[in-house]
């Protein structure tokens, strides 16, 4: 893929060139005051049950579906397939929790987790680590968004080498920037719409003509080795994929709706009864994961890594590469140009919302609280609209100076993250048990902790083996983490009431969290 | 705890239990038989609890609407 494709560039660059102007045309999309941080960040809360699924298909449903899952289950086989239970369990857990979120949100005029979590336990300092951690956590999960932008570019043959082999993914991300800066959360609400509507064309022609072409899906199943087509039994003294595969998607599917992005996303919706039906719809994006997913055992299949025409692909991009090689083998160009379209933009719309929630995470939560207290809203607003600019810069920085194998360690990493911030966000919805110093300590520990078993693997992988007696029993480090958070924080919130530390005062009412009576 | 006073609600929640137990539990579909379309069963049964799952919040979503006003 040496010679840049023309016609499947064309097609590419007037799908991107569309969705450009859309970003900008946003701005006067149900118009409101954009110098104001809720109507640039949550776009004034004002999006229905239909707006919001499109939103939160375009802000869960990100190349780490594309690109990330398939590639994962293309090298790795079923463990890849983690992904499905994960987007199963979310939303019965989202159904219950979520709405009491928003009530409190919106009777108390929050935009973050952390606003929340700084009146409900009095303590400012204990809501700063909750911002950093979710602006940390999102700058991998905008790299994974890089990833898959940087695969289809590459696929079409697009960029030099050395400096001028990232020059195309900054041109985009340059754009993205751009538009998120003008119109805030109404662009990628309005880009969401397109995007849906090109990945679900690319997807029903995907799962239709391949399997044809391949021979059905006995045949693409019986390709994948068989070691490989289920998970590992477990042996005497090792739990092996059996305890793995579960961790991961449970872990998974707790962290998804911490990250400041998904708050973001249910935030700006109208009302709690959104949410709830939104839980009961979204499945139809994971259904659409699932089938994604199997692209991968296609890819495996057609033999695109055995191809000479993509080992250059592969030796760039290693198995994130399966999906586009897929694409390029089995599609006429044109409309491999259309697919590569539905990737990038359905990277760009969540690496949009990601940059946004961050923004009003820092905004809100650091330059508010503690450098500029007295700052105007407009201040504000700008704040936010700049500071989305740098984390989009800090993440492209993550991808040019940190490759990986598979992108999909990258939404992990983040996710070791952000799980730790669920003791004082959930568990703080429903009661205020836990001592607020016991929560900060338990973060650091899950934090110190989780990072650490990263850092053991390397930060190839996210599964640590823990040895418990005579048993290794492999397990999301995200999961282990939050077990010892968890402890931590129970524990000092036994013993430092005694102590005579005070709880703090609680600024949300009981009345907050139910529906508008 | 509020929903507390409402005790059919936190009734109803106890549906969403399910697919956690259905899908967490690997013994239950780590098989290749019976296939089905050329699926094997680890794959088309997880396929299967997505529509089951998202069947079962609706559920409880219409059951427990009044909730929401």
């Amino acid at each position: 893929m040496t010679h840049p494709n023309a016609i499947a560039l064309v097609v590419f660059g007037a799908f991107f060139g569309l969705v450009t102007v859309l970003g900008f045309v946003a701005a006067r999309w149900r118009r409101g005051d954009l110098d104001q941080l809720d109507e640039w960040g949550l776009a004034g809360r004002r999006f229905g049950t239909i707006v919001t699924w499109f939103l939160l298909g375009g802000d869960l449903y990100t190349a780490y579906t594309f690109v990330a899952v398939p590639a994962f289950v293309f090298g790795a086989g079923a463990i890849g397939f983690f992904a499905v239970p994960y987007t199963v369990i979310t939303y019965p857990f989202v159904f219950v929790v979520m709405p009491r979120l928003w009530s409190v949100a919106h009777k108390r005029g929050y935009i973050t987790g952390a606003d929340f979590v700084r009146e409900r336990f009095d303590s400012p300092a204990l809501a700063l680590a909750i911002a950093l951690t979710g602006i940390v956590a999102t700058m991998p999960y905008i790299a994974l968004q890089l990833v898959g932008i940087q695969v289809v570019l590459g696929a079409m043959g697009v960029g030099g080498s050395g400096y001028l082999a990232d020059l195309p993914l900054i041109i985009a991300f340059v754009i993205l920037a751009a538009y998120t800066y003008q119109s805030g959360l109404r662009a990628p609400a309005l880009i969401a719409v397109v995007k849906d509507a090109i990945i679900y064309i690319t997807v029903i022609a995907a799962i239709v003509v391949i399997p044809a072409k391949l021979g059905g899906y006995a045949k693409i199943f019986a390709a994948v080795p068989a070691q490989k087509l289920i998970l590992a039994a477990p042996k005497a003294n090792d739990l092996g994929q059996y305890s793995a595969y579960p961790s991961l998607a449970f872990g998974s599917a707790l962290a998804l709706f911490l990250y400041p992005h998904s708050i973001t996303g249910l935030l700006s919706s109208s009302g709690r009864a959104v949410i709830r039906r939104n839980t009961a719809m979204m499945p139809a994006y994971s259904f659409l994961l699932a089938l994604i997913a199997m692209l991968g055992y296609m890819a495996l299949a057609a033999g695109v890594d055995k191809n000479p025409a993509y080992a250059d692909g592969f030796r760039r991009f290693g198995p994130n590469f399966a999906v586009p090689a897929l694409f390029l083998s089995s599609f006429p160009a044109w409309f491999a140009g259309f697919s590569f379209a539905a990737v990038a933009i359905g990277a760009l719309v969540p690496a949009a919302i990601m940059s946004i929630a961050a923004a009003n995470l820092f905004t809100r939560n650091i330059y508010k609280e503690y450098l500029r207290p007295a700052c105007s809203p407009k201040e504000e607003s700008t704040v936010a609209k700049l500071l989305s600019l740098i984390v989009k810069f800090g993440a492209l920085a993550f991808i040019v100076f940190s490759p990986q194998k598979y992108a999909i360690q990258l939404q992990l990493l983040g996710g070791v993250w952000i799980l730790q911030t669920l003791p004082s966000i959930v568990i703080g919805l429903y009661t205020r048990w836990l001592h607020r110093w016991g929560l900060l300590a338990g973060w650091a520990v899950g934090m110190t902790l989780g990072t650490w078993m990263a850092h053991e693997l390397q930060f190839k992988g996210n599964v640590y083996p823990l040895h418990v007696g005579g048993l290794t029993v492999p397990g999301y480090a995200a999961l282990w983490a939050l077990i010892a958070n968890l402890a931590v924080a129970g524990a000092l919130s036994v013993i430092l009431p005694r102590l005579g530390f005070a709880r703090g005062s609680d600024a949300t009412l009981k009345e907050d969290y139910a529906p508008t009576g | 705890m509020q929903s507390r006073k409402r005790l059919p609600t936190a009734a109803w929640h106890w549906l969403l239990v399910l697919p956690f137990v259905g899908l967490l539990w690997v013994p239950f579909y780590n098989r290749r038989e019976p296939a089905l379309a050329g699926f094997p069963y680890f794959y088309w049964y997880q396929f299967a609890w997505i529509g089951l799952s998202a069947g079962l919040t609706a559920v409880v979503y219409f059951a427990t609407r009044d909730q929401d006003r």
